[in-house]
């Protein structure tokens, strides 16, 4: 090596040495930087540090309680809960969002509101947690998606429990349905009983036993990882699940009576005279309740709800018809009450009645006359002329104080919150309805339950319930368990009447049906195996829907009379009693017949052969 | 002077001739060694819990750990001078090595880094690491110090040629801590205090060079959030959000080994490679960071040491470049992970899981012990 190198070596170590050193005091500043960095993460920041590490590890997750089932009399199920799949996407492990929505949407139909709600949902969303697409998957979706998983990242089928209603559109008005929450349901309710469920009853025992039926959640206090993906649950409260309802349905009566209806439009209740319970409640036409469950389309709704058969409509319990003569028997009851007419009286019917002081006749629906005719008559011939009389005798008044006892124009409180009152007319009604006086005319129109008088179907049931217990109250009911805190009050009491005004009335009621003379003889009375009391009733239609367009054909039907029967059986030992209103239509009593041989036929035959086998045994010894 | 040097030498040697009579033969030092396996042991330590407790990673990190060993042994046995002599050979095969990276490399994750050979797949620019320093320190040690300006062009050029290539993989952490080590032989050279004063000045413009021409837009996006974590809470901004709350958490003793939730419930993304310290963090809080940084702090005094015992400018400016850039290892990753510095995914020095960064550092590590253990050779010739 060169001298000159030699002599620069030792200078250069130099140099060399002390940027060593410089380098050194460098290094221990910024060593003192990280220190103090981690001085302040550790000890200075410490307790926010802590919490959110805490937080980050420990999600308290919502257990949704699963709803009450409905079961009717016989332990058939109404309403069941059925479990579902919805296809979620996770953002986190999806490259590109667009490309992979147009892919779903070519292996199953993805509407644009779904996309724009998913997309809204997603925003608002942590990317490792799933947000729903598509609900209530078929199963040649879900598998659909299954097999193309491999090229769907992100893509979860997830198991979700979703409202089913087995029988359809049999109970569509009285079960009702549950369908997804609303905003304005949203800001009602009590967000800790609702989270993690996304849908209410709307309509029927759904709402107005919502209560009892949700249940309450349960939480879990669960260890996460950063996907979202539960490692360990810390502690877990189990949420209780809705309480279960036992209805006094029984589905194959349900059935009979809406095979009976044979598609007309129209209502039937039918109660159980021990009980109050509702074994039978029909308004035709119906609906799958099934449809409105995870939400229906606009279409489909618009459909529904425009229908001019108002589907929608609950007719047994919203529907406000003139009961028209079936009214009869409970004005016969009135009369007799209020001592007006004795069961002796009689008058004579020309076919028609005059208000004295007026040549306005009153027509009789018999047009030529019943002739000399007393009340029991004057109730199986349904014979207006007879009541006419009688109008001017009880007046307005004492009828509508009596009617009340009988459930008129007031809610029968059946379990559903929609029901209406119907209208039971009085001088102080007019006054505060019209600002005009009582005019006797009108009474004479009532008492026959035309006019102003309106009363629902179950009105009409409840009434001859009250005739079949010979004044005894019970509360139409749908629901068997007892719940007090969601009854609604028992607001009818017992009538105390005489018993033998009962059983003018009740025999009458009976002759309508089994004496040649009887108004349903002809229709129903023969070969009943049965002993059944009732009334028939033709109520005119005064008004009919306006302002929509209906053609002329389809006018005319609207404007038909409709028909009425109300009655119960067997007549010694009631146990159904019911009405039934055919809208624009006749043959309401061929119905009660019907929905009364195939309630009643059944548990006679067992009676009679649990009695022939108990003679054949007494034979035998 | 001369002679007090000698005499230095000769004190030392009396004191611990057998010693270092053992470890200049086997040219291992053993101090060194010992400090290194104490990070080591450590870092199993860590990462048994960092991996979740997968024994099957611990193993393997310890195969690599002996196999790391073992290199450095070897690499101590390669005399400083024959690198020297080696060193623009291996310098242009580096530089080839990077340009087919580029052209015929492997793609994995988003990057080229990979070259695929018959039996192994190695990243070329681990190689670059062991080169850089020794190729400038072999030019500078050849000129006169302090460095003219001419020098100074000529060494920043080697500098740059594997940077840039580098930063095209793209690998701007590697690239970075490449370029590093190089400016590093230059500055232990002497680089005048003017002129780092003036590369300062350059260094705005350049940055503004290098934000639009070299980097790639993830790596700027990297960039602006670490600026600004919260911007991207969800992407970017996750890693350093969660490994912040995973260190803050920790607090003053830790939640105890084994403990920690952060890691073990995937909140710490990358928890048993870059992001390691955070579970160290968690789980031995302050107490154990500083614990690590003290075991960090012999090998670099060790190194440090080294470099100024050595006896020619190529040993001391080799020596001092392997320790500044071990020393800048484990200040980026602990600033990047405790978010002083943006993420550029650099692992922290024999803790972190991976053979290649332990193999790099302990072909260093080697070339140190080499340094330091061929120099009574040197001083027996003179």
């Amino acid at each position: 090596m060169p001298v000159n190198t030699l002599k620069d070596h030792k200078a250069e170590q130099r140099i060399v040495s002390i940027r060593v050193w410089l380098a050194l005091v460098f290094m221990i500043l910024l060593v003192m930087v990280l220190v103090s960095r981690l001085f302040y993460l550790q000890v200075i920041k410490y307790d926010e540090l802590a919490t959110q590490s805490e937080e980050n590890r420990v999600l308290l997750q919502t257990v949704p309680p699963v709803r009450g089932l409905i079961y009717d009399r016989n332990g058939h199920l109404l309403a069941t809960n059925r479990s579902t799949q919805t296809l979620a996407i996770v953002r986190e492990r999806v490259e590109d969002l667009d490309q992979l929505l147009d892919d779903i949407g070519q292996l199953i139909p993805v509407s644009e509101n779904e996309r724009d709600r998913f997309l809204q949902q997603i925003k608002r969303r942590r990317p490792f947690e799933s947000v729903p697409l598509k609900f209530s998957l078929n199963d040649k979706q879900a598998a659909l998606i299954a097999v193309n998983q491999f090229r769907l990242p992100g893509v979860e089928i997830n198991a979700e429990l979703v409202r089913e209603y087995p029988e359809g559109s049999a109970f569509a008005h009285s079960i009702g349905y549950v369908g997804r929450i609303n905003e304005r349901e949203l800001k009602n309710l009590d967000p800790a009983l609702y989270t993690g469920t996304y849908t209410i009853g709307k309509i029927g025992l759904e709402r107005f036993y919502e209560p009892v039926l949700l249940g309450k959640p349960g939480y879990q206090e669960v260890e996460v990882n950063a996907r979202g993906r539960v490692t360990r649950v810390l502690s877990r409260v189990n949420p209780t699940p809705g309480k279960d309802l036992h209805l006094y349905i029984d589905t194959d009566l349900q059935n009979a009576a809406i095979k009976a209806m044979k598609g007309r439009r129209g209502a039937i209740v039918a109660l159980d005279p021990k009980t109050g319970g509702v074994m039978a409640m029909v308004s035709n036409p119906a609906f799958d309740p099934n449809l409105f469950v995870t939400g229906i389309d606009y279409a489909s709704f618009n459909d529904l709800n425009t229908d001019i058969e108002k589907p929608l409509y609950n007719r047994a319990t919203l529907g406000e018809y003139p009961p028209a003569s079936t009214i009869k028997p409970l004005v016969a009851l009135g009369l007799l009450a209020n001592d007006v007419v004795d069961e002796n009286d009689r008058i004579y019917d020309k076919g028609w009645f005059q208000l004295p002081g007026s040549d306005h006749r009153f027509r009789n629906w018999n047009r030529k006359g019943d002739g000399w005719i007393n009340l029991n008559q004057a109730i199986l011939r349904s014979n207006d002329t007879f009541f006419y009389q009688m109008a001017e005798k009880i007046g307005i008044d004492p009828l509508h104080d009596f009617l009340s006892q009988f459930g008129m124009g007031r809610k029968s409180g059946i379990d559903i919150h929609e029901e209406r009152t119907g209208l039971l007319p009085s001088t102080e009604w007019k006054q505060g309805a019209y600002s005009q006086p009582w005019y006797p005319g009108e009474t004479v129109i009532a008492i026959i339950g035309q006019g102003y008088m309106l009363t629902t179907p179950m009105q009409l049931a409840e009434s001859v319930t009250l005739i079949a217990n010979r004044g005894k109250h019970v509360q139409p009911r749908l629901v068997k368990d007892d719940i007090p805190e969601l009854q609604s009050p028992d607001w009818g009491g017992d009538i105390e009447l005489d018993q033998k005004h009962w059983d003018l009335v009740i025999n009458a009621m009976e002759k309508v049906v089994s004496f040649n003379r009887g108004t349903a003889y002809w229709r129903i009375g023969r070969g009943l195996k049965y002993r059944m009391a009732g009334k028939t009733g033709t109520a005119q239609v005064v008004s009919i829907p306006q302002g929509e367009e209906y053609d002329a054909e389809k006018l005319k039907e609207f404007q038909r009379d409709h028909s009425l029967f109300v009655a119960f059986a067997p007549v010694e030992d009631p146990q159904i009693a019911l009405a039934v209103v055919l809208e624009n239509n006749n043959g309401a009593s061929n119905i009660a017949r019907e929905v009364m041989d195939a309630y009643l036929l059944p548990k006679l035959a067992s009676a009679e052969q649990v009695q022939a086998s108990a003679e054949n045994k007494r034979s035998a010894q | 002077m001369t002679g007090q040097d000698f005499v230095r030498q000769l004190d030392e040697g009396q004191g611990f001739h057998k010693a270092q009579d053992w470890s200049e033969r086997l040219h291992i030092d053993f101090m060194l060694a010992g400090f290194l396996a104490l990070v080591c042991g450590a870092g199993l330590f860590v990462l048994y819990s960092a991996s979740g407790q997968d024994m099957g990673i611990v193993i393997r990190q310890a195969v690599y750990m002996l196999i790391g060993f073992v290199g450095m042994i070897i690499i101590a046995q390669v005399s400083p001078r024959l690198l020297m002599r080696l060193s623009p050979w291996i310098y242009m095969a580096g530089v080839v090595l990077l340009i087919a990276v580029l052209v015929a490399g492997i793609h994995s994750k988003g990057a080229q880094r990979w070259i695929q050979l018959p039996f192994i797949r190695f990243q070329p620019s681990e190689i670059i690491k062991l080169i850089m320093p020794i190729v400038v320190a072999t030019y500078l040690s050849k000129r006169q110090l302090p460095p003219s300006l001419k020098d100074i062009v000529v060494a920043l050029t080697l500098i740059a040629i594997p940077v840039v290539l580098i930063a095209r993989q793209p690998d701007l952490g590697t690239s970075l801590l490449i370029g590093a080590s190089g400016l590093f032989v230059l500055l232990l050279a002497g680089l005048r205090k003017r002129l780092i004063f003036s590369a300062l000045m350059l260094a705005l413009p350049s940055i503004w060079g290098f934000w639009h021409f070299v980097m790639l837009n993830y790596q700027k996006q990297r960039v602006l959030t670490f600026l600004n974590p919260q911007s991207d809470p969800w992407g970017a901004g996750w890693n350093i959000i969660q490994s912040k709350i995973a260190i803050g958490s920790g607090g003053l003793y830790g939640k105890g080994w084994l403990l920690g939730t952060q890691s073990h419930l995937d909140f710490l993304p990358e928890s048993h490679t870059d992001f390691i310290i955070a579970v160290l963090a968690e789980e031995f809080g302050l107490m154990g960071c500083l614990v690590l940084l003290a075991l960090y702090a012999l090998i670099i005094g060790r190194g440090l040491f080294i470099t100024l015992k050595a006896q020619t400018l190529f040993d001391r400016l080799l020596a001092g470049s392997i320790t500044l850039t071990f020393f800048v290892y484990i200040f980026v990753n602990l600033g990047m992970v405790s978010g002083l510095l943006p993420v550029v995914g650099v692992p922290l020095p024999l803790v972190s899981r991976g053979g290649t960064s332990l193999a790099t550092l302990m072909a260093g590590f080697g070339l140190l012990m080499s340094i330091h253990t061929h120099k009574t050779f040197l001083g027996q010739s003179r």
